[in-house]
């Protein structure tokens, strides 16, 4: 274990060395380009590989073709170029390959305000492939779970054979907080077929990815985009292959939530107000809380550390208990959405949200909102 | 009973798949034919240490999957990024990107260039088949001027892409282009990326016009399209270069470091410091 001062970006970059990252490729943007700049000095003095690529396009595909090659691989990117990212993280999805995506989070749409904040990109991150698809969503709130979630994106991956986003923004990215790093962590070693019997995109059991097979060994790999069998030939026909493969990719994440979904939860036993958030805005939220406690209204919330998959049931059982639901965002509204889908009972719901211009939600402003609206 | 030997090319090919999909005359399986001759002349006995990486469209099945060996089918113009991701991670396996115009040329130019221009240790076989194939024959970029696609009813009218001329312009090792006419030197051409220059960015493009859209719409059987594009063709070396000729030959052979190599160097310096 060892203590540092480290900024979110760079604890994102900690995090893949620890999990055992020794391939990083990517393409400046701002707010990510730190994590880059980190790699770019760690991994070649490790034997790793660093490689600038000429855009986020070829970066996912790069990255793609060196999981394939035997690699642990991670990129990371800011809006725009998580945008061009999007077919190749559906590509990595259908071939089943491991890589770890982050997301620092900008305002956006189109080029937007490059260096302010924002969390604009929930609903992309989750959705923004074409097709049905689930790809898991993390959200760390702080440096020191920068490390964790980045070590638990890449043991996602690595078992389920799937690509995980890790989305942050840039709150987040340029605060510096002392962190615990972790000297060695345990990530699941990549299964590989204990024979050429065992096909490389089939498993009998739901929950489990197929193992993967190496390249160079003679396993005669097909690897491809298009709909195919469990032994990866080409079937662009029938029915029954394509629905029983993207129904298998499907549940194979969604199988797996209990040990995918995590969350924070304070104050929950006893509330009329409550807040449903991730990320950055998270902070305020516990500050905004533990002011109104204080002031004698009953405050508490929930932190969604995976906001993909996503169980509802917290949320159901938090709406039942609260008369006021607030859901503070840096968006226009998109995690208010699963908070509307879970509600089952006649529970008030506001939306919070602004961007832009680097203005976070100060938690003087949520209490301010609370007492208003408590007192309506 | 008469004990038929099989072809030599079937050891390196999945036998399960054949007969291909492939239209009736095209030039693939003369690629394919080529490719197979070059393996055996250079007593490769198997492609197990071979990667075959290729696109979207009707060149990009020729590995995936009718050639026998460790084979990426990859999105549409993006072979080659998959190709350097692959070669980077493992080195020591011989990456081969098989694909279109439309990919290599259109969608997927940057990338190539990129590659060529870092000179990134990948054999690259382009097939021009002067259209978008699979998808009902469109203009690609490089559609000789005149032909009538369904995107261009009258007749194109775009400059086509000299692509070889582009690729000899940046750091590649090797260039050649060769027509589906000229089998012999495109298999000398494979050979020679694969024995004689075995670093850097390799490129060929073979000349294999769509029998589908292009030659069938011209009134051309298949033995009409190689005859002419014997006679359309022009060795390199001669100094009467003349318009509406394809230019054959190599282009360019070196056999500079690769990027494999100098990244190689490139941590041994990070190592130091």
């Amino acid at each position: 274990m060892r203590r540092a001062l480290l900024t979110g970006n760079e604890a994102i970059a900690e995090g893949a060395l620890v999990a055992g990252c020794n391939f990083y490729v990517g393409y400046p943007i701002t707010p990510s380009s730190e994590i880059m700049h980190y790699m770019a000095k760690e991994l070649p003095k490790r034997g790793g590989i660093f490689f600038q690529a000429e855009d986020e396009i070829a970066t996912i595909n790069i990255a793609i073709g060196a999981s394939w090659g035997g690699a642990r691989v991670m990129t990371a990117t800011s809006g725009p170029g998580f945008s061009l990212m999007q077919e190749g993280i559906g590509y990595a999805v259908m071939t089943e390959t491991p890589l770890v995506v982050v997301n620092v989070m900008r305002a956006g749409p189109a080029t937007g305000q490059a260096t302010k904040p924002a969390q604009g990109d929930l609903m992309q991150a989750r959705w923004g492939r074409h097709g049905d698809q689930v790809t898991p969503v993390l959200a760390p709130e702080s440096p020191q779970e920068c490390i964790e979630l980045v070590i638990k994106a890449f043991a996602i991956s690595e078992e389920l054979r799937v690509p995980v986003i890790v989305l942050i923004d840039e709150f987040i990215a340029h605060m510096r907080e002392v962190v615990k790093i972790p000297d060695k962590v345990k990530i699941p070693s990549r299964k590989r077929p204990k024979d050429h019997s065992q096909t490389p995109f089939g498993s009998p059991d739901p929950k489990i990815a197929p193992p993967m097979p190496p390249l160079g060994e003679g396993y005669y790999v097909l690897v491809t985009g298009s709909t195919h069998n469990e032994r990866g030939y080409r079937d662009t026909r029938s029915f029954e292959t394509h629905f029983k493969l993207v129904k298998r990719l499907w549940n194979k994440i969604w199988l797996n939530i209990d040990k995918l979904f995590n969350y924070e939860a304070w104050g929950i036993e006893d509330l009329e107000v409550s807040f449903v958030s991730f990320g950055s805005i998270s902070r305020s939220v516990k500050k905004a809380c533990r002011i109104l406690r204080d002031k004698g209204i009953k405050a508490g919330y929930i932190r969604l550390k995976t906001l993909w998959p996503l169980k509802l049931e917290p949320l159901i059982k938090l709406s039942e208990r609260s008369k006021i639901i607030i859901v503070p965002e840096l968006n226009l509204g998109q995690l208010i959405l699963d908070v509307e889908r879970a509600i089952k009972s006649n529970v008030k719901v506001i939306s919070y949200g602004k961007v832009g211009g680097g203005e976070p939600i100060y938690p003087s402003e949520l209490v301010k909102l609370v007492i208003e609206v408590v007192k309506k | 009973m008469m004990l038929v030997e099989k072809h030599f090319s079937r050891k390196y090919l999945r036998e399960e798949t054949l007969p291909t999909l492939f239209c009736p005359g095209c030039f693939n399986g003369i690629l394919i034919n080529a490719l197979s001759k070059a393996f055996e002349e250079l007593g490769i006995e198997d492609l197990r240490k071979f990667v075959f990486v290729s696109g979207i469209g009707c060149s990009s099945w020729i590995p995936s999957p009718y050639i026998k060996a460790d084979s990426l089918h990859t999105l549409h113009g993006r072979a080659i990024p998959v190709a350097i991701g692959v070669k980077l991670a493992k080195p020591e396996l011989e990456v081969v990107v098989i694909a279109g115009d439309g990919d290599l040329a259109s969608i997927g130019l940057g990338h190539l260039i990129h590659a060529a221009r870092r000179n990134i240790d990948i054999v690259t076989i382009l097939v021009n088949n002067y259209v978008y194939g699979m998808t009902r024959g469109q203009v690609s970029p490089t559609t000789p001027i005149g032909i009538k696609t369904p995107t261009t009813p009258y007749g194109t009218f775009e400059y086509p892409l000299d692509i070889c001329k582009v690729i000899e312009a940046t750091n590649a090792n090797y260039v050649a282009r060769w027509t589906i006419a000229h089998f012999k030197q495109l298999k000398d051409s494979i050979k020679d990326v694969l024995s004689k220059i075995t670093r850097g960015f390799r490129f060929i493009e073979v000349v294999a016009p769509c029998m589908t859209y292009v030659s069938r719409r011209l009134g051309k059987t298949p033995v009409d399209t190689i005859k002419d594009l014997l006679r359309e063709s022009i060795m390199i070396n001669k100094f009467n270069v003349k318009k509406d000729k394809i230019t054959v030959g190599i282009f360019k052979l070196e056999d500079k470091p690769g990027y494999i190599e100098l990244y190689r160097e490139y941590i041994r310096r990070a190592k130091l410091e």
